[in-house]
């Protein structure tokens, strides 16, 4: 379980994030939704150590990330997997080395061991036959499922997707939100998704949580979305002229 | 002067919480392949021109009928050696070397390639930087090595065909008066050198913010500020250790 608790975060003299809270549950696919400056990526960040914030806390099962010594925020590290936005491959190293990678730099493990193990995460998600391919000669969805193929390659407990759908098309996209979503429920992993995609809240949001201007100002899943009674967050989910014709 | 202090916490982070010895050891040796092989082609023939026009040009000055030939190839082969070897091999290894180690770790850091690491609990700094500078520090030495020898045969190749002085002359002058600690001046002054480029560079690419736009202003920014670093290292360099 992720807890969040009063993180605030000022980038010179503009609040980003106003103290939000939050609890993420082992097996839940949570969404942190809202619109473009928001501060859903600086709050990502901040979970996952790449931003240290002004103030709160940050527990992975009740370990305070934030206040951990170095090797304490290693081990939650390794216990973490990432989705980037751009799914941020090495370029250098083919599909299956990126998959491998942190095989490679953070266990024991024998070669043939490291390449099983990577291979069986790149069947996983559809790719077994794209091992020896360079990130530069796959599609938007590949390097997708590449990238969650190498978060999910240790095992972790905590999965986070920065926009997962972002670049890609409708029908990639719903693919992607289900393979997250069915990853999430196979290992029971604790899972965090950013997104501002109306199918992703629609379809994979058992927990949501809007933020507007730093502020978290509402929560809930995806069958009580439509009906909150927050302006800001209807004229969010309503932008869409498609779902505003439906609504009525 | 917050960029000069920023730099150097950057070096500091180079060394602590370091990877594994195996994990560095097979990235030195690509990074020198990289940066060593790949620098040899515009090295040598840099270098060949230079101590080919130094010969000829020394020789156009030298007017004196009373100043031996033999010292146009005594000039080459200092100038080579204490300045034009160390000082400007590493000039053109700043713009080859140093813009790509800026660039390659600017575009890791705008696409988060760096940031993956840094969530993998990976020292990425040192990771990424580190082999870079351990294959600086050991090639920019070898590749000055060679240019030295290339400028001298370029200066005895351009001033015994345009005639301007004899093989035997030209071999006289090479042996008149050598001090061998020209050669370990030289190889001091490039390791300093190796050690600055990279660490430039380095520091450029890696604090990249934004997007192409600010990885292009940082690959220029390498070039410019490595070469500042060399020559004012250069004259610091001269002054300790040859006065």
């Amino acid at each position: 379980m992720i807890e969040i608790k009063n993180i605030t975060k000022t980038f010179t003299d503009r609040q980003v994030l106003a103290g939000i809270d939050g609890t993420f549950r082992p097996g839940d696919t949570s969404l942190i939704i809202g619109g473009s400056g928001t501060g859903k990526s600086v709050l990502l960040k901040c979970m996952i150590g790449l931003i240290t914030p002004d103030s709160g806390e940050v527990l992975y099962d009740g370990r305070n990330f934030l206040t951990s010594n170095i090797d304490e925020q290693k081990t939650i590290r390794r216990e973490m997997g990432v989705l980037f936005q751009g799914s941020a491959l090495f370029d250098s190293k083919t599909v299956l080395e990126n998959v491998r990678f942190p095989l490679d730099m953070l266990t024991e493990q024998s070669a043939a061991e490291k390449n099983e193990r990577a291979l069986e995460c790149l069947r996983r998600v559809g790719l077994e036959g794209a091992g020896d391919r360079m990130p530069s000669e796959i599609s938007g969805g590949m390097k997708k499922r590449v990238g969650i193929a190498r978060a999910i390659v240790l095992n972790p407990k905590y999965l986070f997707c920065d926009e997962p759908n972002s670049g890609l098309d409708p029908l990639t996209s719903i693919k992607i939100d289900q393979l997250i979503k069915e990853i999430t429920d196979e290992y029971r992993i604790t899972t965090v998704v950013i997104t501002h995609d109306m199918n992703s809240m629609m379809e994979i949001g058992e927990k949501i949580m809007f933020l507007y201007k730093g502020n978290k100002l509402w929560e809930g899943n995806s069958d009580t979305l439509t009906q909150s009674d927050v302006a800001e967050l209807n004229e969010f989910i309503y932008a869409n002229k498609l779902l505003r014709e439906t609504a009525r | 002067m917050s960029r000069i202090g920023s730099y150097f916490i950057f070096l500091g982070t180079l060394f602590r919480n370091r990877e594994k010895l195996r994990v560095y050891l097979s990235l030195i040796l690509n990074e020198c392949v990289s940066i060593g092989v790949g620098s040899i082609f515009i090295v040598a023939l840099v270098n060949t021109f230079i101590g080919a026009v130094t010969c000829v040009q020394t020789a156009y000055n030298l007017t004196n009928p009373f100043v031996p030939r033999n010292i146009i190839a005594l000039i080459v082969r200092d100038s080579t050696i204490l300045e034009l070897a160390p000082t400007l091999s590493c000039i053109v290894l700043a713009g080859k070397v140093g813009s790509n180690i800026a660039g390659e770790l600017g575009t890791m850091r705008i696409t988060e390639q760096i940031d993956a690491l840094e969530v993998m609990g990976i020292n990425s700094s040192s990771y990424l930087v580190l082999p870079k500078v351990i294959a600086s520090v050991l090639m920019f030495p070898l590749l000055v090595i060679m240019a030295g020898f290339l400028s001298i045969l370029g200066g005895y190749i351009a001033g015994t065909l345009a005639g301007v002085i004899s093989p035997e002359e030209y071999v006289s002058g090479l042996r008149f008066e050598y001090k061998p600690f020209g050669v370990s001046f030289a190889l001091i002054k490039t390791v300093v050198f190796a050690f600055l480029v990279s660490t430039i560079s380095a520091y450029q690419g890696f604090n990249v913010r934004g997007g192409a736009l600010e990885v292009g202003s940082a690959s220029t920014s390498a070039v410019t500020n490595s070469c500042i670093a060399i020559v004012v290292a250069d004259f610091v360099l001269t002054q300790v250790l040859l006065t």
